[in-house]
């Protein structure tokens, strides 16, 4: 803080300033209001985030008809829950299995089903996890805590087009009977992009 | 182009680093930038592809100093100067492709190294797969982040081993896929 007791605020950052004078100038040029940035913001810290593709994985693990039609038709099975943000132009539901894990990454960029998982996590968009994830992944995986058998094979989907991808977790043992919220509720933003399991608390068994 | 942010198996990032109940905003200024990239594409004034390739351009290093919405407020500071804040009402000509390629079939990238964008990682280029899956059509970012056209073309997700791709260095029972546009590919005849 400043020491002149406090009657100057601290300057802004670069970065708040470059923003500002940006932004400004976007709005004095009638491409933009700052309402409508506000609206955008707050949709993104409110209303999308990774609870919308939980309670799709949630409603998926005890309604098998629903998971097939969302592996069929993602889409369509995502507007049956009410989530119809229609920006993503294609997005693919890839199924871990006993057998498979998937784990999704965009090398190029740092492309990611917002529509169902909100924005992206730093270590998502991060140099480490774009260059290493594809050429070593279980070497990354173990690294976030996760562990996989060399027989469990697993699949490195780089979203490099339009196509958006979530990993439909396995459903761990020891939540017989839970209902959907409480499933939803361990179905983490990690787990469907694929770099953790769904976890059981311990106080549940 | 062949620039650092074709990230796919590089070395020397250093390990993954997770940062625990992180916020959607850092700070105010990253929402800012957020909003403002929304808003100017959706408006027209730039197209996701020139989005893109406005970042590729940093220079390497800065590239690789910057943040994530570090990168985002200096390609719409490009963008909007190069655009001098107007939207441009030209429409670009559309042109598209049939259909080449099944699911099943054996293909190899294209060894290309455009200077410009392409969504064609080196990592996969001169590689043998399979096509698994057909999307889109899907507008080549190739021409569209120059404003050279609108080439509709199929995207196939395509599948090859992790041999192909990372020699002795791959790990076991490892498969990857990448999104690829008719284009960068040729049927394979071996």
């Amino acid at each position: 803080m400043t020491d002149d007791h406090g009657h100057h605020p601290q300057p802004p950052s670069d970065l708040e300033a470059r923003t500002l004078a940006l932004e400004s100038l976007l709005v004095e040029k009638g491409l933009l209001t700052s309402e409508a940035i506000d609206r955008i913001v707050t949709t993104f810290e409110r209303d999308i985030g990774p609870l919308l593709g939980a309670r799709a994985v949630a409603h998926a693990w005890v309604d098998p008809a629903y998971k097939a039609r969302l592996l069929s038709a993602p889409k369509a099975a995502l507007a049956e829950l009410g989530i119809t943000e229609h920006q993503v132009e294609e997005l693919v539901v890839v199924e871990n299995t006993p057998a498979t894990h998937n784990v999704i990454v965009c090398t190029l960029c740092s492309c990611y089903p917002w529509a169902v998982l909100g924005l992206p996590p730093t270590w998502y968009k991060s140099a480490p996890y774009r260059s290493r994830v594809v050429i070593e992944p279980r070497v990354v995986l173990h690294e976030m805590g996760l562990e996989l058998p060399d027989e469990v094979a697993i699949r490195v989907w780089d979203s490099s087009a339009d196509i958006r991808y979530l990993v439909l977790p396995e459903r761990p043992a020891g939540t017989e009977g839970w209902a959907e919220d409480r499933l939803a509720a361990i179905v983490t933003r990690d787990t469907m992009i694929g770099v953790a399991r769904p976890a059981v608390p311990d106080t549940a068994t | 182009m062949n620039g650092v942010h074709d990230m796919g198996a590089t070395d020397g990032h250093g390990p993954v680093i997770v940062e625990t109940n992180e916020p959607v905003f850092h700070a105010r200024w990253e929402g800012r930038v957020y909003g403002m990239m929304r808003r100017l594409r959706a408006a027209g004034l730039f197209n996701l592809d020139e989005f893109r390739y406005a970042q590729e351009r940093l220079p390497p290093g800065r590239y690789l100093a910057s943040s994530y919405y570090e990168r985002w407020l200096a390609a719409l500071e490009t963008l909007v100067e190069e655009t001098g804040a107007a939207i441009s009402s030209e429409a670009l000509p559309e042109r598209r492709a049939e259909t080449r390629f099944q699911p099943g079939d054996r293909v190899v990238t294209r060894n290309l190294n455009p200077r410009g964008h392409t969504r064609l990682p080196r990592y996969g280029r001169g590689r043998h797969g399979t096509i698994e899956s057909i999307h889109g059509p899907f507008t080549l970012p190739d021409t569209s982040a120059h404003r050279a056209g609108r080439d509709v073309e199929p995207v196939y997700t395509v599948r090859f081993a992790a041999r192909e791709l990372w020699g002795e260095r791959a790990e076991p029972n490892e498969t990857m896929t990448i999104d690829l546009w008719q284009r960068y590919l040729e049927a394979d005849a071996t």
